[in-house]
């Protein structure tokens, strides 16, 4: 075994990675996909459940979680991450789409916690011109290290979901809890106590292309399934041409690489947290 | 009134999204869930277009399938100047049909590599991509030459048509499919002169002239 090879990279086979959504894949009977570079096949079985063999045949763990299908090459150490909101009975819950994108997963997981994009890339919805200013926000590990949070970002949007009717400044907190999965919380447009929830879980399929798939949990009784899913897919089709143009596709984790802005500094963050990891699929690792 | 069955992600949607705001005719949206929830394919939209595509336009009660047969529909009914579907000129009319018909041929090829990177769709990618770069020859070399004579257009000199209208999605779109349109400079310079029409309007995945991508 070659120890320099990223897949082998043992704390990322150790990982739950998703799959798929529930809702799409028990549309089908068979499924293969790549997951960390190797084969892999979803059989569904009776009453929606679904066995998850690996490239040799042998059978992986697997659990439903989120509405996704999620699964290891490994031996997970730790349950998939919370997210307690997910849980509440008056929330929406639904996948906003999966789509492939040509991109490692680190990559779309710093593009999603970057909000100094908005005004350039998502003009009229997530920002607009003149209000590129990021301002100063909090960002920590946490959870004994097995998390990245940043707290108290804001930014002005014209248009911060399906929902909203006018501008405002949208408060925000991202959660990294896991590699290549990020939540975010933001603001709800109506109910100004609760907070929507926007999940990014990528499943990667090798170093450089993932599945995106997108998790809504929201505070909205009003909206059809189709506005919701349609103002996301919109959003996220925007970012897509930007990650597939990202060089090099992979993230650099030497603190060198590249000069983030002082914006970054939740890429600073998640940069050096998948370096102390030992996470390697999908970087471009710091040079000793 | 006219509704315009809709999916954002459609470079097909958007050809009509882009000719009605050049041209300036309010239109109201459905939404139409094509991915994941498949609703072109539901029983109710079959009824509107058998074929189980979008786009589809309702105007008034006229139902009308194809984007380039709307847009045919649409400059035809809708564009005073006549200019983007000049109706006077045989020859002209024809050299239109002939690009409208390619711009369908874009579909088949550089939408469906899209479909398939993005979507998951199963087709043989090589032979998708392969026509796409087969198409951006032709239409590289057919700009090339018409740039010789003073022409800007596909099938005119001064003003577009809707054969511009109907080939610019997909070819502004290929790099999501694995198709670089970096060998094809008199086609960058095309896109590039479509941008900077008045009323001009993006889709996700389309930038306005002159940023990054
Ligand atoms: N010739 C048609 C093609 C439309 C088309 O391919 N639409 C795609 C979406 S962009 C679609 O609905 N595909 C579903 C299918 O063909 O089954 C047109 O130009 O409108
Ligand atoms: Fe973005």
């Amino acid at each position: 075994m070659n120890s320099s090879d990223p897949s082998h990279d043992q704390v990322v086979r150790d990982e739950w990675h998703v799959l798929g959504a529930l809702e799409d894949l028990s549309a089908r009977p068979d499924w293969d996909t790549r997951l960390l570079g190797e084969k892999v096949s979803i059989r569904r079985k009776a009453g929606n459940t679904f066995d998850v063999l690996g490239k040799d045949g042998a059978t992986l763990q697997s659990q439903q979680r989120y509405g996704y299908l999620w699964a290891s090459l490994g031996t997970p150490a730790r349950p998939l991450f919370a997210i307690p909101e997910f849980d509440e009975p008056d929330r929406r819950n639904l996948n906003a789409a999966t789509f492939g994108v040509h991109v490692s997963a680190p990559r779309a997981i710093e593009n999603f916690l970057d909000m100094g994009h908005f005004p350039f890339v998502h003009t009229d919805y997530l920002g607009v011109e003149p209000h590129t200013e990021v301002k100063e926000y909090d960002v920590q590990v946490t959870n004994d290290g097995h998390e990245v949070l940043a707290r108290r970002c804001r930014f002005y949007q014209p248009r911060a979901s399906s929902v909203a009717e006018q501008g405002y400044e949208v408060e925000y907190i991202y959660r990294v809890p896991h590699p290549y999965c990020a939540v975010l919380y933001k603001a709800n447009a109506i109910d100004a106590a609760r907070m929507d929830v926007i999940g990014l879980f990528l499943q990667p399929v090798d170093e450089e292309h993932v599945k995106a798939n997108m998790l809504l949990s929201l505070i909205d009784d009003a909206s059809s399934d189709t506005t919701i899913r349609a103002f996301q897919q919109t959003i996220f089709a925007q970012d897509k041409p930007i990650l597939e143009n990202q060089i090099p596709l992979k993230l650099p984790l030497d603190p060198r690489a590249e000069m983030p802005a002082k914006s970054d500094a939740s890429s600073i963050t998640y940069r050096r947290w998948l370096r102390q990891r030992g996470v390697r699929y999908g970087t471009v690792a710091a040079s000793a | 009134m006219i509704t315009l069955y809709d999916y954002e992600l459609s470079g097909n949607c958007y050809k009509l999204r882009l000719l009605m705001s050049i041209l300036g005719v309010k239109f109201t949206p459905r939404p139409v869930d094509f991915y994941p929830g498949r609703e072109h394919k539901s029983e109710a939209f079959l009824r509107l277009n058998p074929l189980g595509q979008v786009p589809v336009l309702d105007d008034g009660g006229l139902i009308l399938r194809d984007a380039q047969a709307i847009l045919v529909y649409l400059a035809s009914k809708y564009d005073p100047s006549g200019r983007w579907y000049p109706r006077e000129d045989a020859a002209l009319l024809g050299r239109i049909a002939m690009w409208l018909a390619f711009a369908d041929q874009i579909t088949a090829t550089a939408s469906a590599a899209r479909l398939h990177d993005g979507v998951f769709y199963e087709l043989d990618i090589d032979k998708a991509r392969a026509g796409a770069h087969a198409l951006f020859r032709i239409l590289d070399e057919h700009f090339w030459f018409a740039e010789q004579t003073g022409d800007q257009w596909i099938c005119t000199r001064d003003h577009p048509t809707i054969a511009d209208i109907a080939c610019f999605p997909y070819v502004m779109l290929s790099e999501e499919g694995g198709i670089p349109r970096l060998p094809y400079p008199a086609i960058r310079r095309w896109t590039d002169r479509v941008k900077r029409v008045p009323g001009f309007v993006v889709m996700s995945g389309i930038f306005p002239t002159g940023e990054a991508v």
